[in-house]
């Protein structure tokens, strides 16, 4: 019918634009250097959660890049300094309300960062948007266990995962009850936490070891390994994910070691390791901290806009 | 019956769920950044009527249900069943009370119902949305009073109670919306 049309308003297309502009404005006062990374790549990431989407490159099989995480940590080992890019990714099976196979995405890097600095360096991009279309909002700041227990009234990490499943099970359906730690905290916290979030900016942080992706591993002060990883929220809407970055070259490839392994056990597509980023972290790859945030997640709040289409140009419906 | 992934699901979709044939009224995909993705529904179980919500595992399958909906003709009753027919192939079907519900207040025999099967059985039947049907029992009749508001309750000829205009007398008949059970006019 009229789906020839863009289903964001032209009003809408020119606040992308200036959205667009005010970020790289951001890095370029900060001196953070823009780099133009490839979206189609030899391997893709391995993670059991996140699906590529496939192509044929000449005869060879590439992947169009979920992120464009290998290459910028790439960059960082050749010495590139404090860089972000800001562009497309690509991941399969992912359509709904706030979600499109192909969306903008916005990743930085700061070298010498720990993750609260990147927290904080994070609300200072993101507060001056709300502030300007007269929509302030509070920062709040707290641990992925203080989030977790003041809802759920259970410790994410020193409850029996027999008890997180009986959780699961009640509130997900009977499907979750042989699940992992990590799929029943991940089901938790997005049906019981994330909609008793405060308004605002609220910054999660200090996550269960066991959804660690690719940020180190610390102890926290209870004695319990967490991740330094961190996501940011808006108004109880998932925006950023962001690490203190794994450097180590010995563990990543254990990790990918053990993804490739469990991809295979689930019946998963294989994906190749990527050697390349192996190799850098090999060489070595400089202490920083890194984020991603979902770009169009952003516009959907500045926009107040209910469904992520309602702010794509051409969300895939209409392609 | 086929099962569905949940990438197949959408509103209108039947599905087995605990044993329970059940229809999808809403379906929602969910992924947290780094996390397993799940679809939320919400679904009505078409036996008890009840709407519940669920979150399944994306990629998850469930079994379809052998459910379907067929305009049939209201027989009669004999006691203990309601016999519907269908109208091509006049094959008879029995239902329970429990599946007539609260269509038995309106059925007259002729009537054509919209009756939902469920392996073959009638699990709910929905009445026509209008049916015409005669006042056995009301308060004499105010003549003249056509135009004052007020009303009164009036017994229909299939059991049902609905409220009426002050002038209306028994022997009427009477057009009801069966999804409001509201007096619509009189038919003669």
């Amino acid at each position: 019918m009229d789906n020839w049309q863009s289903g964001s308003s032209l009003e809408g297309l020119k606040q992308r634009a200036e959205l667009l502009a005010a970020l790289r404005d951001f890095f370029r006062q900060r001196a953070v250097m823009e780099v133009d990374v490839p979206l189609l790549g030899r391997s893709s990431v391995t993670d059991i959660n996140i699906e590529s989407i496939s192509a044929v490159v000449s005869g060879n099989s590439g992947y169009l890049q979920t992120s464009p995480e290998y290459f910028l940590k790439r960059l960082l080992a050749s010495g590139a300094g404090d860089i972000y890019c800001l562009g497309k990714a690509f991941r399969d099976g992912e359509s709904g309300g706030r979600h499109n196979p192909e969306f903008t995405l916005l990743e930085w890097y700061r070298l010498g960062w720990d993750e609260h600095q990147l927290m904080d360096e994070l609300a200072e991009l993101i507060q001056p948007l709300f502030v300007a279309q007269d929509k302030p909002m509070a920062t709040v700041k707290m641990t992925y266990a203080e989030a977790f227990t003041s809802v759920l009234g259970l410790d994410p990490q020193d409850t029996a995962l027999v008890n997180l499943q009986e959780l699961a099970v009640v509130h997900g359906s009977a499907s979750w009850a042989d699940e992992s730690r990590s799929n029943c905290l991940d089901l938790l916290f997005s049906l019981c936490v994330e909609p008793q979030l405060p308004a605002g900016l609220v910054f999660i942080y200090d996550y269960p070891a066991c959804q660690s992706a690719l940020a180190q591993i610390h102890s926290n002060d209870k004695g319990q390994l967490v991740s330094r990883r961190f996501e940011a929220f808006i108004n109880g809407m998932e925006l950023a994910n962001g690490y203190f970055e794994l450097t180590d070259a010995v563990e990543q490839a254990r990790r990918f070691a053990s993804d490739v392994q469990q991809r295979a056990q689930a019946g998963q597509s294989e994906v190749p390791v990527d050697k390349h980023l192996l190799d850098a972290l090999e060489a070595g790859m400089p202490a920083c901290a890194g984020v991603a945030l979902g770009v169009d997640r952003l516009l959907m709040q500045l926009q107040s806009a209910g469904s992520i289409a309602e702010i794509m140009p051409f969300s895939w419906d209409r392609c | 019956m086929a099962n569905y992934s949940t990438n197949e699901f959408r509103s209108g979709l039947k599905l087995m769920l605990d044993g329970d044939p059940c229809s999808i009224l809403e379906n929602e995909f969910v992924k947290p950044g780094k996390g397993q993705a799940f679809n939320r529904v919400k679904l009505r179980n078409l036996k008890s009527g009840r709407v519940l919500e669920k979150t399944f595992k994306s990629g998850e399958s469930l079994e379809g249900a052998d459910v379907m909906d067929m305009d049939m003709q209201y027989l009669y009753n004999d006691g203990d069943f309601w016999y519907f027919m269908e109208p091509e192939s006049f094959e008879q079907h029995q239902a329970t009370e429990n599946a007539v519900g609260d269509a038995l207040q309106w059925l007259s025999e002729q009537d054509v119902c919209v009756v939902t099967l469920y392996n073959g059985s009638p699990l709910s039947v929905v009445p026509p949305n209008h049916v015409e049907l005669e006042i056995v029992e009301t308060d004499p009749g105010l003549r003249g009073d056509t135009a004052q508001g007020g009303s009164k309750p009036a017994r229909l000829s299939t059991g049902a109670t609905v409220k009426v205009p002050l002038f209306l007398d028994q022997g009427d008949v009477i057009k009801v919306d069966t999804r409001t059970g509201e007096y619509q006019g009189r038919v003669k």
